[in-house]
């Protein structure tokens, strides 16, 4: 394989407001010919800032390049002019960015914007350049490019918005293209489809690509091979297969046990305690170690070395080193543990439904005519003590669902029962405190979802003030709750700008238990966190589940997560449920179209199971074109509904009965 | 798009209508005003009388006012002789027009090059240099930077005529007076566009496809920059009516915003509401225009959406 | 690969390699300062050296408004024939001859002396002969009153009126809109105009005309900080909650909405002051005896090229009011954007 670029000891730093900020220290790696490396990592790890440095392309102000070489070709780009600089990007090394909606801009054709640097980089003139930008556009998947070349950005949608941005990555036959998180900004199915198209070309052109992300399933689905970032060094490094079954470093063991594993069954996930270190002042030796609960002694004092344990794979980790006494990685030690002590399947009253939705409707007006018909006749029960998930995509209506239950929305039509009540019979005061009381939510993002202006003894406590306990007693009130969500006292009198994304949402569980409510809706709780953080606030709803007999309706677009988490699964389309079955039935044997490709959508962490896999893909024209208005919502198998139309039901049956299971 | 010019065509009337409902109000409450000036000679009163229905009810009198208003008559001055206001306007307005597009003009320019380099120089002396500048284009009075230009330069250097308006150098010390504020509005705004634009995620695309950066400031940056800059105009287009009346007065120009200081010194209230209702007109088209502009110049606006 | 490989064959002591005690693992709190929002901003705002000094400036010349008019024993309306246009004259000061602070007209002429005047006037007499340091302090008072009285009335009608439009939102905002749509296009000046000549010049009658479309922007930005806000999680949490609207309006959106208030009518204030000034430069400033800086620069502009010393110190301190309440003003919009800070 031959190399062409080669990073060696490259330090960046950045001057912030508080100091200087050692981003990345240290980070060594090759790229060889024809290959995806993916760098993985948490927000903050370094990984963005290392890619940006290969084309220089971090704020020339505040970025100090501390140390380093980067051989392009041999040569080392960090002496290269600008001038010089110009050269390569675009033309031998091109980019990709994350969000493909700010990525483009907004004033210019897409067109034009390709054509850019085919001017610059290219020979080609006038109409020459219009066929290339045409055929460019071709190649990454645009319909009538021919005449959408003259379009602007915001007449695509994400999806073909980040597909012009590969276009234009593209123009002049790069050698090498930096994909910065490029499908974390989109949905799933839209994510499958940009990724094939990715490999497709690879294959084509024989790019080299780094892959940028902090997902674990698309390195699975994309690397080659795989580089692990953490506190802003490499801690591992290896061909895909090794990282992914043969990890070496605690971290990578750590994130591979904290992601679920929709095809294991396991009660509880491993999830790495605390948050990344603050890299202004980067913690001596092991950055991992403060997370480690089997860090050793030496962990603390000095820097483990990058040690060899094949030809391909490297790991800093002092484990490896010949006098280190041979340990059990602790996810292993959980596991086993858990695997004794797995439940029977719990029995829920199945008579009375804590929460009744029948035929909702939520639509809203957007215009004088026009209607964004959000929730469109979905019903379901949700039982006492249960986890009911409620996936989709961005748009199908799951958020919409949970704030109508809540009250936030008033809905169109139907009825919502909440422990055999309608929710809109509470009319005085107190019968709506005491609805309130009952249920409570849990939100997205944690940064928007605390007032900056409050502490956090005061946030927790609204709650407490609201329903009108007495004063006296919200301290000790407080105190208990902080220590449920596993805080320690000393939070009470701190602000939010103080905590971490993962601190802040415990922060906001606790909120929502101060009232001590029966059901939680949990509004995408995990989305905006990193992997390792997303762990440890599923296994805290889960154990409170558990200890206090919640009912939760949990909404995500994650559906190996949801899948993990709960007992019983919606899948939201287009505002409708199109398919309700219990979470491993579901994804045994999912029947309707749409649950099919998003199954088969989602990346999951097993690089092996990754190459076999084939993508279902979802014909929204042919499913439209059946009898939709005719659909029901069939029971086909025990507790197991499915949108269907006469015809569909017959085909199911069909091909069920030749023992063809879908 | 039609409809929305035709809704903001409709609330501009509305604007205009309370505007000129306030000036006759005005009218029939201020004595000494030509509605009810006793000592307005007999003939004058009669041919009111007669001109303005002011035997006949309040509203009734409004509507001829209006009647007379949207066939172009603004009434008569009665300090000039009966002249009347429009014909009053028409010989005013020249000077006044020139000194303010060169105002404009001369500022919008310098204020986008001082914006822009600021912007590009963020956090240098030149940036500082260029911020200072326009807080203190902005903070001192006009009228004050005014008298100030035209003692030194005109009066102690003897280099430029102090008043009136006799040709080309007769307009520069007011025209400079006049652009200091539209330089440090449009420079501190530019600024601030420009190092929003700079910071977008499509300036760091344009650079990793290998473009200069000349290029990508004019093409992505300074474009983008500029499409927000055109609301700054409605204001702009006040502060410069405002301007030209302290710097016509200062520098006795014959030109409208003198005549309006004049008239309100006078208590010629014919001229004053006349004035009024003109500029209240200009004020608001300008206002119409540049929501259409806008709806024009930005393809977001200018374009549906797809998909 | 190019990893160093060298450590690997080193040897430690073994103890090295024995598990660590917990002790040694840091417990999970991040480190950051306990700020409240306050103390944030004016951390923020402290780092602007140009808005300290701004801050400083507008200090200074509040305490000298208030006390200034005191420290000398001149009344502010005491009319002398027989010192007038007398330029400035300051003990210790005057010995510096280039300062022209020593009494000496543009002229070379020490009008003291000729006058056979022996008191100080530390800015000189106006053409009557009165103390002008006693009458810029006095209407330097004034014009801040009717800064500061127009600024708070702008404040209260505005932030009423924008979180009316905004927490209420559908009809409520469409109609509250609309009626602001036709006031914006409403110039200031002319409304300001006409409403002094029916009410005729004075102190309340120049703050209302301010008043009537000044409240508009802030309306404006408060209407879309809340409506932002109201989207936000921690506003949709306290609903859940069963918050009352006073509880979400008080505890929730005002307090988040108070950083662009402050910033508005930091702005507000020099505005605010420019106007008065202007309208008394066409003649509808406040009526002799009472004096604003903007009767004053009026009054001394006709003097300016005879005797420019009252037009000089008259206009360097409007002009250091209005530069010091836009730099603060600049200065707290950055320490209030987090965008600014990272």
């Amino acid at each position: 394989m031959k190399t062409i670029l080669e990073v060696k000891n490259l330090s960046v730093s950045f001057n912030t407001y508080s100091g200087e900020v050692q981003a990345v220290r240290n980070v060594s790696f090759d790229l060889y010919e024809g290959e995806t490396l993916a760098i993985v990592g948490e927000s903050g790890s370094g990984k963005s800032v290392t890619s940006k440095s290969l084309l220089r392309l971090n704020p020339r102000e505040t970025t100090m390049i501390k140390n380093g070489q980067i051989f392009y070709h041999h040569k080392n780009i960090l002496d290269y002019s600008e001038q010089q600089m110009r050269g390569l990007r675009g033309a031998e090394i091109s980019m990709i960015f994350q969000d493909p909606m700010t990525a483009l801009n907004p004033t210019m054709t897409i067109g034009s914007q390709i054509a850019e640097s085919i001017k610059k980089h290219t020979s080609l003139r006038g109409m020459q350049i219009i066929e290339r930008v045409i055929e460019l556009l071709q190649l990454v998947g645009i319909k009538e490019a021919d005449k959408r070349y003259k379009q602007y950005p915001h007449q695509f949608s994400g999806g073909m918005r980040q597909r012009i941005v590969i276009a234009m990555a593209l123009a002049c036959e790069p050698r090498i293209i930096i994909a910065d998180e490029p499908t974390t900004a989109l949905d799933v199915s839209i994510q499958a489809q940009i990724l094939e198209l990715l490999k497709n070309i690879q294959k084509k052109m024989n790019l080299s690509i780094i892959f940028i992300t902090h997902d674990l399933g698309v390195v699975a689905k994309m690397a080659d091979r795989v580089a692990v970032m953490y506190a802003g060094k490499i801690v591992e490094i290896g061909l895909v297969d090794e990282i992914f079954y043969h990890c070496q470093h605690p971290y990578t063991q750590g994130l591979l046990a904290a992601m679920p594993n929709p095809d294991i069954d396991s009660e509880s996930l491993y999830a790495i305690p605390g948050t990344p270190p603050n890299l202004l002042q980067p913690p001596v030796g092991d950055a991992f170690a403060a997370r480690n609960k089997q860090a050793l002694k030496i962990d603390f004092l000095e820097e483990p070395p990058m040690f060899k344990i094949s030809d391909t794979h490297y790991a800093a980790t002092w484990l490896l080193h010949k006098q280190a006494p041979p340990l059990l990685p602790v996810h292993q030690q959980l596991a086993q543990e858990k695997q004794k002590e797995r439940e029977e399947k719990p029995l829920f009253d199945t008579n009375n439904p804590f929460l009744s939705l029948k035929e909702v409707k939520q639509y809203f007006k957007l215009g004088k005519n026009t209607i964004n018909k959000a929730i469109d006749g979905i019903t379901f029960d949700i039982y006492k003590g249960e986890i009911f998930g409620l996936v989709g995509e961005s748009g199908c209506g799951k958020s919409t669902t949970g704030r109508s239950i809540i009250g936030l929305n008033t809905i169109t039509d139907g009825t919502i029962q909440i422990d055999g009540q309608s929710i809109y019979d509470a009319q005085t005061k107190q019968e709506k405190l005491a609805f309130h009381r009952k249920v409570q939510m849990i939100f997205q993002d944690p940064y928007s979802s605390l007032n900056p202006r409050m502490k956090i003894a005061d946030i927790i406590g609204e709650g407490l003030a609201i329903h009108g306990v007495p004063k006296s007693e919200w301290k000790t009130n407080i105190y208990e709750l902080l220590d449920i969500v596993g805080l320690t006292k000393e939070y009470a009198n701190r602000y939010p700008h103080e905590l971490s994304g993962g601190q802040r949402q415990r922060i906001g569980i606790a909120r929502a238990l101060a009232v001590e409510p029966e059901l939680i809706i949990a509004d995408e709780p995990i989305s905006a966190l990193d992997v390792s953080i997303q762990a440890q606030i599923v296994n805290l709803l889960k154990k409170l589940q558990k200890e206090r007999g919640l009912t939760y309706l949990f909404i995500a677009h994650d559906l190996s997560m949801v899948k993990y988490i709960s007992n019983r699964i919606g899948v939201m389309h287009r505002g409708k449920i199109v398919e309700l079955a219990e979470s491993q039935e579901l994804y045994d044997h999912p029947i309707h179209p749409y649950t099919k490709s998003l199954l088969s959508a989602i990346p999951l962490p097993d690089p092996k199971l990754e190459r076999e896999r084939q993508r279902i893909i979802f014909d929204e024209v042919k499913y439209n074109a059946n009898d939709r208005a005719n659909e029901k919502f069939i029971e086909v198998r025990p507790g197991h509904f499915v949108m269907l139309t006469e015809d569909e039901l017959m085909q199911y049956h069909q091909t069920s009965a030749k023992g063809i299971l879908l | 798009m039609i409809r929305y010019i035709f809704t903001r065509i409709g609330y501009m009337m509305i604007t205009l209508f309370i505007i000129i409902l306030l000036s006759f109000l005005l009218m029939k409450a201020l004595p000494g005003s030509p509605f009810n000036d006793e000592r307005l000679p007999e003939t004058q009163k009669e041919l009111l009388y007669k001109k303005y229905g002011l035997d006949k009810p309040v509203p009734v009198q409004f509507g001829i006012y209006l009647s007379n208003l949207v066939q172009g008559d603004l009434g008569v001055s009665f300090v000039f002789d009966n002249r009347p206001v429009t014909k009053i306007i028409q010989e005013r307005i020249g000077a006044s027009a020139i000194l303010g597009f060169q105002a404009v003009f001369v500022g919008t320019i310098i204020g986008l090059l001082l914006g822009i380099v600021a912007a590009l120089k963020h956090n240098t002396i030149i940036d500082y240099g260029a911020t200072v500048l326009a807080v203190l284009g902005i903070s001192i009075p006009s009228f004050v930077f005014a008298g100030f230009l035209q003692y030194w330069v005109g009066v102690k250097l003897g280099w430029l005529p102090i008043a009136f308006w006799n040709g080309f150098e007769y307009s520069i010390l007011p025209t400079i007076a006049l652009a200091v504020g539209v330089v440090a509005t449009i420079a501190r705004f530019t600024r601030i566009e420009m190092l929003e634009v700079l910071n977008q995620e499509y300036i760091l695309t344009a650079q990793s496809k290998g473009l200069s950066n000349s290029y990508i400031i004019t093409k992505h940056g300074i474009r983008n920059a500029l499409i927000p800059i055109i609301t700054i105009i409605g204001p702009l287009t006040v502060n410069t009516i405002t301007g030209s009346l302290v710097i016509e007065k200062i520098f006795s120009i014959p030109g409208l915003g003198e005549q309006f200081v004049n008239s309100i010194i006078t208590n010629d209230y014919q001229l004053i509401m006349g004035t009024t209702i003109f500029y209240a007109v200009l004020f608001v088209s300008v206002i119409l225009i540049i929501d259409i502009l806008y709806g024009f110049i930005d393809p977001r606006i200018r374009v549906a959406g797809g998909e | 690969m190019t990893a160093k490989i060298t450590e690997e064959t080193k040897h430690y002591p073994a103890d090295l390699f024995e598990l660590a005690s917990q002790a040694d693992i840091v417990s999970d709190i991040v480190h950051r300062p306990e700020q409240s929002f306050w103390q944030d901003a004016w951390r923020g705002l402290r780092k602007n050296k140009a808005a300290i000094v701004g801050l400083c400036i507008i200090i200074f010349v509040i305490l000298l408004a208030v006390f200034g008019p005191f420290m000398n024993n001149h009344g502010y309306d005491e009319q002398n024939i027989t010192r007038t246009n007398l330029p400035p004259k300051v003990p210790v000061l005057e010995h510096l001859p280039f300062l022209g602070l020593n009494g000496v007209d543009g002229r070379g002429v020490d009008q003291y002396e000729k006058k056979g005047i022996t008191e100080y006037f530390w800015f000189g007499t106006d053409e009557l002969g009165r103390d002008l340091w006693t009458r810029i302090w006095q209407g330097t008072r004034i014009s801040l009153y009717i800064a500061f009285l127009a600024a708070t009335i702008d404040l209260i009608i505005g932030v009423a009126y924008g979180a009316i439009s905004a927490f209420y939102g559908g009809r409520t905002d469409n109609v509250m809109q609309r009626v602001i749509e036709v006031l914006v296009g409403i110039t200031g000046l002319i409304v300001n105009i006409l409403l002094i000549l029916i009410l005729k010049p004075g102190i309340i009658s120049i703050t209302l005309a301010m008043v009537i479309v000044g409240w508009i922007s802030m309306a404006r930005i408060v209407r879309a900080q809340i409506l932002k806000l109201k989207s936000y999680e921690y506003v949709l949490a306290s609903r859940t909650l069963g918050a009352s609207n006073q509880r979400l309006i008080w505890k929730h959106l005002i307090p988040n909405t108070l950083g662009p208030i402050i910033v508005a009518t930091t702005f507000t204030i020099p505005g605010a002051i420019f106007t008065e000034a202007l309208l008394s430069f066409i003649g509808l400033g406040l009526q002799p005896p009472t004096a604003s800086l903007g009767t004053i620069v009026n009054d001394s502009y006709k003097l300016l090229r005879i005797y420019p010393h009252g037009m000089i110190v008259s206009s360097i301190i409007i002009s250091l009011i209005m530069i010091s309440f836009n730099l603060l003003g600049d200065g707290l919009r950055d320490a209030f954007d987090p965008k600014v800070r990272k």
